[in-house]
């Protein structure tokens, strides 16, 4: 069993490879994929029922990043759990890579939705925890949002229907670092109160400091034991999480660094 | 044709379903709080375990149509042809089309023939916006067995397909044991002095024009495109070559529909001239779907014009 002591550590391996991809593509979206990266590492290497050795398995649980702008984050994530080489995190974004601006689920192994177009994961989802019910399987269906995304209506259609539908196999993560691209999320279009709102939809709901792995297992742990209804966990996050120019700078949403950036972001990682 | 045995190619949709349901156990439907219209509720009836009424919400119901597909389902989603691919059109995209999952968009009341809900209900752009969309099949069937072949037809084909039926019943056209294949138009007789290219709800109107036209001396022939992404080029050409006046016909925007698929081709393959009938730049109106037909000149009578003044 994996410690929290590795588990952090892996985090860091999977910041290396964002800082990687997005200084090889010169683009890309680095604020977005750091504040979620302790969450994907918890998912991917504790949480979830996956075999990278074969990423369509039937019974695997399932993740959706509807925030597929933070692709950096997952390919980084994959990868450093065996899905494909980490070498071709330096094929992001460029000509004919596997690794897309945005995930496509028929390049890339391990991909379990094509995203991009805010606001469309949690439908889809509910459409595979609505399957699982259906073929009486036990898998689990994880949909991270970003929180400027579920300014996006389809969110709350989507919301409103698997409170509805009970989908006690289905646990939404928000990414809340209160940044988008012009500005806070409470200054752009506020989405607070959060707790109240997704309670209001039929959600069980747990906030977290995002990037406190104890939290965040302890909160998947959670979900799994929560009946007939979806869980949403609140995760406290902060954008460009573990690079300290990045942190909480709105400008790094999607600017890739420099080389001089790119080394000292690189240093900062290092660091044990 | 028979004109005394009507229906709507959305009753026919309903009824072939419940057949579909029995045969194939992956087969899900979809519906947004318009199952009574669209005839999904003769399916929700018989498998209700099966059946997902998401509410007024289309964009959702596509993206939870397109989850279960990723899990192997085929699902069935249906709604007007308005709020299918239009509303829903960037979830049909990106969640659809883009990841080319097993998506069945059947899609009821599309066109003029909607009739007294007006223009906000009349979807008139439908085949122009999924046909652009790469690994969308695009159809629109004319009769009873027609469309019960296509449903059963396109679940046993892997990939994205929208279907755009009608509310209005018309004659039946076809025979049980006709032969029918995804991206082969029909042919109705064969007469050389000219085509019509029709699809849908207006099929019959070209096939009474022909009839109407033969009395007057003058042979066209009459061509079914019930499937208009893929769509029948060696067809478009045969006739090109073979009949002097080239005309279409739909109930859709003459721009970017079945009249400019035609186009395409001919532009390409063969040019020559072709008269696209359907509905003008604009917004359709209220009326009954009869009246509405005579008032954007997409009836018989206006074939037979087009054809006779030519001549």
């Amino acid at each position: 069993m994996i410690n929290i002591e590795e588990l952090q550590e892996k985090a860091k391996e999977i910041r290396k490879g964002i800082i990687e991809e997005v200084y090889s593509a010169q683009s890309g979206h680095p604020g977005g994929s750091l504040s979620c990266t302790d969450i994907l590492t918890v998912l991917y290497f504790k949480e979830m029922r996956v075999k990278p050795e074969e990423p369509e398995w039937e019974e695997r649980d399932r993740f959706i990043l509807s925030k597929g702008h933070a692709s950096p984050a997952l390919y980084s994530t994959l990868a450093n759990r065996g899905y494909f080489p980490i070498e071709e995190l330096k094929t992001f974004r460029k000509v004919n890579s596997r690794l897309q601006g945005h995930p496509d689920k028929n390049k890339l192994p391990g991909i379990d939705m094509t995203t991009g177009s805010l606001g469309q994961g949690l439908s889809v989802a509910n459409g595979m925890a609505i399957s699982a019910k259906l073929e009486n399987k036990d898998y689990r269906v994880y949909c991270l949002l970003g929180d400027g995304e579920i300014e996006e209506g389809q969110i709350w259609e989507a919301a409103m229907a698997a409170g509805h539908y009970k989908l006690d196999n289905l646990c939404v993560i928000i990414d809340n670092n209160n940044l988008q691209i012009d500005g806070t999320v409470d200054k752009v279009m506020s989405i607070y109160p959060l707790k109240e709102k997704w309670e209001n939809f039929g959600f069980e709901t747990i906030e977290i400091d995002g990037h406190n792995i104890e939290e965040i297992i302890q909160a998947f742990e959670k979900a799994r034991t929560i009946q007939s209804k979806p869980t949403a966990i609140i995760a406290k996050t902060v954008k460009g999480k573990g690079i300290s120019f990045m942190e909480n700078q709105v400008g790094w949403h999607g600017k890739a660094p420099n080389e001089e950036q790119y080394k000292e972001a690189m240093q900062e990682l290092m660091i044990v | 044709m028979d004109n005394k045995s009507l229906k709507a190619t959305r009753q026919s949709y309903g009824e072939a379903l419940e057949i579909l349901g029995e045969l194939n156990p992956d087969v899900v439907v979809l519906d947004a709080d318009l199952s009574e219209a669209t005839k999904t509720n003769l399916f929700a009836k018989k498998f209700p375990e099966r059946f997902f009424d998401m509410g007024i919400a289309e964009q959702n119901m596509m993206g939870t149509a397109a989850g279960l597909a990723t899990c192997g389902k085929i699902p069935y989603a249906s709604t007007f042809a308005v709020f299918a691919a239009g509303r829903s059109y960037d979830q049909i995209r990106t969640s659809i089309c883009y990841p080319n999952l097993n998506v069945k968009i059947v899609a009821t009341h599309c066109g003029i023939t909607v009739g007294e809900d007006g223009a906000t209900h009349q979807m008139l752009e439908d085949i122009s916006l999924m046909r652009t969309l790469p690994n969308m099949t695009v159809m629109c069937t004319s009769d009873d067995v027609q469309t019960k072949w296509a449903i059963q037809e396109m679940a046993k084909k892997q990939g994205p397909f929208y279907l755009r039926l009608c509310r209005l019943a018309t004659p039946s056209i076809y025979q049980e044991k006709d032969y029918f294949e995804i991206g082969k138009a029909i042919q109705i007789g064969d007469g050389t002095d000219g085509t019509i290219f029709a699809t849908g709800v207006v099929v019959p109107e070209a096939i009474k024009a022909m009839e109407m036209l033969k009395e007057k001396g003058i042979n066209i022939r009459v061509i079914d495109i019930h499937t208009i992404k893929p769509i029948d080029i060696e067809m478009i050409i045969k006739c090109a070559k073979e009949t002097q006046k080239l005309i279409s016909i739909e109930d859709h925007s003459i721009l970017g529909g079945l009249g400019s698929a035609i186009s395409e081709v001919l532009t390409e393959k063969y040019p020559k001239k072709l008269i696209r009938m359907g509905i003008p730049d604009t917004f359709g109106k209220s009326g009954k779907a009869e009246e509405l037909m005579k008032e954007y000149s997409i009836t018989s009578e206006e074939i037979v014009k087009q054809f006779v003044n030519f001549m």
